[in-house]
């Protein structure tokens, strides 16, 4: 029998203030008990990748508060097991062997982006675990997993869809354009998103007047502007990763750089850091997104995950508004939980099959998955920055800065043009 | 003007700003690497600590940013004089510089970078100065002021640091400590103290170097490993010992690069950049400054 003491009552209450702070109902959680159920993961906390890393981690942690305060997992408390990947693949087999075979974790999931995920595949795969991913791209096109599934609105057809949005919002602009200009880092995502860039700017008829990829490690990136400056595109559609994505705008900015759409697959906008420094830069820039502060995205519980991500956040110095990996690092664990929950044991042919049969309602919306694991339903966002006269965060956590063009079902406002020197 | 030739000339002139920050990164190596032949892998690192101190010091205190790195120099110096110590005293001492200071370097540079993160977080840091958004034109030439007032701060630092290598006792005795340790023992000088001071300035050096990094470029713990490849190559290219030989080279390599990005495509820049250090190193095996052994 347990015995209640003054800490036991204290440790009640504490919860008890948590779970009412978080909105949920305390009295329908029972506590759990049991040995652990226990999540293991590689998480790129040190390197490159630690910027996205260390948000979705702090997102995972509060996920475990939340289940855990309603009764764990098949009753069972949630222990995460994680460790640092030091955002190198090479370090990701031997991570998940020790948490499969030493560690003897229940369940995986992934770290955060393709470079982490693809090393994890073939030992996940020798092991037979279901593993729910955190944005990888086209990482099951090779491995044809069926216990892999993907929290990414890229979904399957990455070349015909991924850069779909930004060029139906082209093609809508009278007079239409008629030439683009691309360039992509050497790196594996941003040339898929080039990849997809030129068959559609073959499918729509464009001209494409510069076509050139970078090395990682650039740093001045002039040359490539002025480059692209002289080839006077209507278009310009960039695949780049946060420091060049910083370089390239500055670089355009400097140059007085115009062109009627300007932005494509830049991964760094996302990051409220970047977003602070660029500023006034950002506005009319049309970038790929995966989620944004609309009216139109308003799902149940992604305002509430916002508000404790970002007291989190404050102190433990991680990306400051959370809105580009944190609701989607949650629904990984909510797409785990739910499963988990309709199987009603750990089994992992189980938990797979009940993945691709049913639904999931997540805080970034209603999400079913196709036979490689990715969305059904591509939903890749394209958002165009509108009215930032400086850096203040405050401003992008709030609607109609992160504007959404496309998909139509989320658009929450209309394109503003051209991008550069006149933008306002 | 022509739009090739203003293309070419736009290439030439960003690449020499370019290559005034690479000469930064790289001259306080020029003295380690070049002058005392301590391979210190981890400049790039301390590079990246000074852009991450003059962040805090400029942040705090709302100086310019390369004026907050001038004034945390002598924190530097004294950096470097304690991290030369420990080398000295651990593996020079007992000659096993070669392998095992090689290690320790490592060692520092990932004590940096870990460090780094464990108090800033992996966030990209940034100081914003007034300048920084400041653009010249003249005509079709455009000059960012993001890249000329550090390049420039940092030409006219390597400057007085080569004016006074030369005409002090003191510099001459770095320069002579390069060459024969044991000489300078006959004229009464403790070559270990000199290597001290020495080593000290190159890390001063990558103080200065972090507070010019910071104005072009946002930074995060990492920033340093993209400098390892070109400012070592560069200090080779330049003929190891020689301050202007680094300039020089540097200058090149930014041009090269730059040049190469605009005619040919960025993806060929590193190859011809470092093709480049080739050919030098095919014709002039002691580098563009450097004396035949």
């Amino acid at each position: 029998m347990t015995k209640i003491t003054r800490r036991s009552l204290g440790q009640l209450t504490a919860a008890t203030g948590l779970a009412a702070a978080s909105g949920i109902r305390p009295a329908a959680a029972q506590a759990p008990s049991g040995p652990p159920l226990r999540i293991g993961y590689s998480m790129s906390l040190s390197g490159g990748l630690a910027g996205n890393g260390r948000p979705a981690l702090a997102t995972h942690r509060i996920w475990a508060d939340d289940v855990n305060a309603r009764g764990g997992l098949l009753g069972r408390p949630v222990e995460l097991v994680h460790y640092d990947d030091q955002s190198n693949g090479a370090q990701v087999p031997g991570i998940y062997t020790k948490l499969i075979d030493v560690d003897k974790v229940d369940l995986v999931v992934s770290g955060y982006a393709t470079a982490i995920i693809a090393p994890a595949m073939p030992i996940v795969m020798q092991r037979g675990m279901t593993i729910v991913t955190l944005l990888g791209t086209g990482v099951n096109h090779e491995f044809r997993y069926d216990r892999h599934f993907n929290i990414c609105p890229v979904g399957s057809q990455v070349k015909e869809t991924f850069a779909k949005g930004f060029f139906d919002i082209a093609m809508a602009m009278d007079p239409k354009p008629r030439t683009i200009a691309i360039a992509a880092l050497d790196s594996d995502f941003p040339q898929r998103t080039a990849e997809s860039a030129r068959f559609l700017a073959r499918q729509h008829g464009l001209r494409v007047v510069y076509d050139r990829s970078y090395p990682p490690g650039t740093v001045d990136f002039s040359p490539i502007m002025r480059s692209i400056q002289a080839a006077r595109p209507d278009l310009v559609y960039i695949g780049s990763y946060p420091p060049d994505s910083v370089g390239l705008l500055r670089s355009a900015s400097e140059l007085r750089m115009s062109a009627r759409m300007f932005g494509g697959a830049m991964i760094g906008p996302q990051i409220s850091a970047l977003k602070a420094q660029l500023g006034p830069i950002l506005n009319n820039l049309v970038t790929w997104d995966v989620y944004a502060p609309e009216p139109t995205m308003q799902f149940p519980g992604v305002e509430s995950l916002l508000r404790r991500y970002r007291e989190v956040a404050a102190r433990e110095q991680t990306d400051a508004l959370g809105l580009y990996v944190p609701p989607l690092a949650y629904s990984q664990m909510q797409v785990l939980e739910q499963a988990v929950k309709r199987v009603g044991r750990i089994d992992q042919a189980a938990l797979a099959a009940d993945m691709h049969a049913n639904a999931f309602d997540t805080v970034i919306g209603p999400l079913t998955f196709d036979a490689l694991g990715e969305w059904t339903e591509e939903r890749n966002l394209y958002v165009q920055y509108q009215g930032v006269t400086d850096g203040n965060l405050e401003r992008f956590a709030r609607p109609g800065t992160q504007v959404i063009l496309y998909p139509p079902r989320y658009k929450s406002g209309e394109l503003r043009g051209p991008y550069g020197a006149s933008a306002t | 003007m022509d739009p090739e030739l203003a293309l070419l000339v736009n290439a030439i002139i960003s690449g020499l700003l370019l290559g005034s920050l690479y000469a930064a990164a790289a001259a306080g190596l020029a003295i380690s690497f070049g002058m005392l032949d301590i391979v210190n892998i981890a400049h790039p690192a301390l590079v990246v600590l000074g852009a991450f101190a003059v962040v805090v010091v400029s942040g705090g205190l709302g100086l310019d940013p390369l004026l907050s790195a001038v004034l945390l120099a002598p924190g530097f110096w004294l950096l470097g004089a304690g991290i030369y110590t420990a080398y000295h005293h651990f593996f020079e001492r007992r000659g096993d510089q070669a392998l095992h200071g090689l290690a320790f370097f490592f060692g520092v540079m990932f004590i940096i970078e870990v460090g780094l993160v464990m108090v800033f977080g992996a966030d990209q840091r940034y100081v914003d100065p007034s300048y920084a958004s400041i653009t010249y034109y003249f005509g079709d030439i455009d000059l960012p002021l993001r890249m000329l007032v550090p390049g420039a701060s940092a030409l006219a630092t390597i400057g007085a640091l080569a004016l006074y290598l030369r005409t002090t006792f003191t510099g001459r005795a770095i320069a002579a400590v390069a060459q024969d340790p044991e000489a300078l023992r006959l004229l009464a000088i403790d070559p270990v103290r000199i290597k001290r001071f020495a080593f000290g300035i190159s890390v001063a050096l990558a103080g200065l170097a972090g507070g010019a990094l910071v104005v072009v470029q946002p930074i995060d713990p990492w920033s340093g490993h993209v400098f390892i490849g070109r400012v070592f190559a560069i200090v080779i290219m330049g003929g190891m010992a020689s301050l202007s030989g680094c300039v020089l080279a540097a200058l090149a390599f930014g041009v090269a690069e730059n040049v190469t990005a605009a005619f040919y495509g960025p993806s060929w820049s590193p190859a011809v950049a470092f093709g480049a250090l080739l050919l030098v190193l095919a014709f002039r095996p002691q580098g563009l400054f450097g004396r035949a052994a």
